[in-house]
């Protein structure tokens, strides 16, 4: 009769797999990495000369953060709570008020109804040297916010869904209805140096 | 005649511990697989600022870091408490930008390169005038792509 090989105590694989764990643990980053996607404009070519880009005013709404990351759009002073819907309003344009930016029609490719009053609102950013970051993630994200809430509402009545969970295709015809026009102006040396 | 006996007292049985390191190689690797490996030690103290419309960056790989705020309380007594710039593992100041672009663009693949992002990670206490050079060190080395890393608020 052959004799029973005696079973291996495994009661400490645990203790070497709790070290392991504890080591990747200590190691290593969770990879949550999140953030504010931005395209800066290229560099002016100074041999270029230098055309003024008309725009109409009626089209341009600036942003401006001081140095005590107070908040002036337009010609008012308002909080950052309100500036989303400040710039919703300019972006829609719902009343068609003449000084409100005005809307083309334009041809959108894959676009069902065929054409879409695209509004030609370009906001601007411009910011101090003494502006905190924080505040001026801030605006960013109010300006984000109005822009994605936009086009959650234009998918909603086109498609029914929120763009997020539109395909690739949808997600275009939405950014192309509603894009997203931030520029973040030319940096003025205004206020003290830090 | 009674087929169940009730005499003698029953030992418990031990609870078998065999199943333990199962869930625990799974805890790791969770962790394996969801973590990533601590690439460059921190020097400057970076609390990012919160936004809510943050969007997940696609190519991690693509990416390179400027690090931006005060010193940590090791280095304060060599460097201060102002601001600074951090690349790879030193401080340096915003001339140095352009050839740290230079690298890390040579590091990518050809195809890849124009999809380089560049991450901002600065303080919320730093204040906008070095990052707006910083900004403008970027643009005039043309990587136009940045992201301004920020976390999503606690709910």
């Amino acid at each position: 009769m052959a004799k029973k090989t005696p079973a291996i105590n495994s009661s400490s694989t645990a203790d070497i797999a709790f070290l392991l764990l504890c080591y990747f643990l200590m190691t290593t980053t969770m990879g949550s990495h999140f953030g504010l996607n931005r395209r800066l404009p290229p560099m002016p070519d100074p041999t270029q000369k230098i055309e003024d880009q008309k725009v109409n005013r009626r089209n341009i709404i600036q942003v401006k953060i001081n140095a005590a990351d107070r908040i002036l759009a337009g010609s008012e002073a308002i909080d950052v709570s309100q500036l989303k819907d400040k710039i919703k309003e300019f972006l829609t344009n719902p009343t068609n008020d003449p000084n409100l930016p005005e809307k083309e029609v334009k041809e959108i490719a894959g676009y069902s109804k065929g054409t879409y009053p695209v509004s030609k609102g370009v906001i601007s950013l411009q910011n101090d040297r003494g502006t905190s970051y924080k505040a001026y993630i801030a605006v960013q994200n109010e300006l984000v916010k109005a822009v994605n809430e936009l086009r959650d509402d234009f998918s909603m009545r086109e498609y029914g869904r929120k763009f997020a969970a539109l395909g690739e295709d949808e997600q275009k015809v939405v950014k192309d209805c509603i894009p997203q026009n931030i520029s973040e102006a030319e940096p003025k040396d205004i206020g003290q140096r830090r | 005649m009674s087929r169940f006996k009730q005499g003698g007292k029953k030992e418990m049985p031990g609870i078998t511990s065999s199943s333990l390191s199962d869930i625990v190689f799974m805890l790791l690797f969770f962790f394996m697989v969801t973590t990533q490996m601590r690439e460059t030690e921190n020097k400057v103290k970076v609390v990012t600022p919160e936004a809510s419309e943050v969007v997940k960056l696609d190519r991690k790989d693509l990416n390179s870091y400027i690090n931006i705020g005060s010193p940590t309380l090791a280095y304060q007594q060599q460097f201060g408490t102002e601001s600074r710039i951090q690349l790879n593992d030193s401080f340096r100041t915003t001339d140095e930008i352009r050839d740290f672009i230079a690298a890390e663009r040579d590091s990518k693949k050809e195809s890849d390169r124009q999809l380089m992002t560049v991450s901002i990670r600065a303080d919320q206490d730093v204040r906008m005038g070095i990052i707006t050079d910083v900004k403008q060190e970027l643009r005039r080395c043309s990587a136009l792509k940045i992201m301004y890393t920020a976390r999503k608020p606690a709910k």
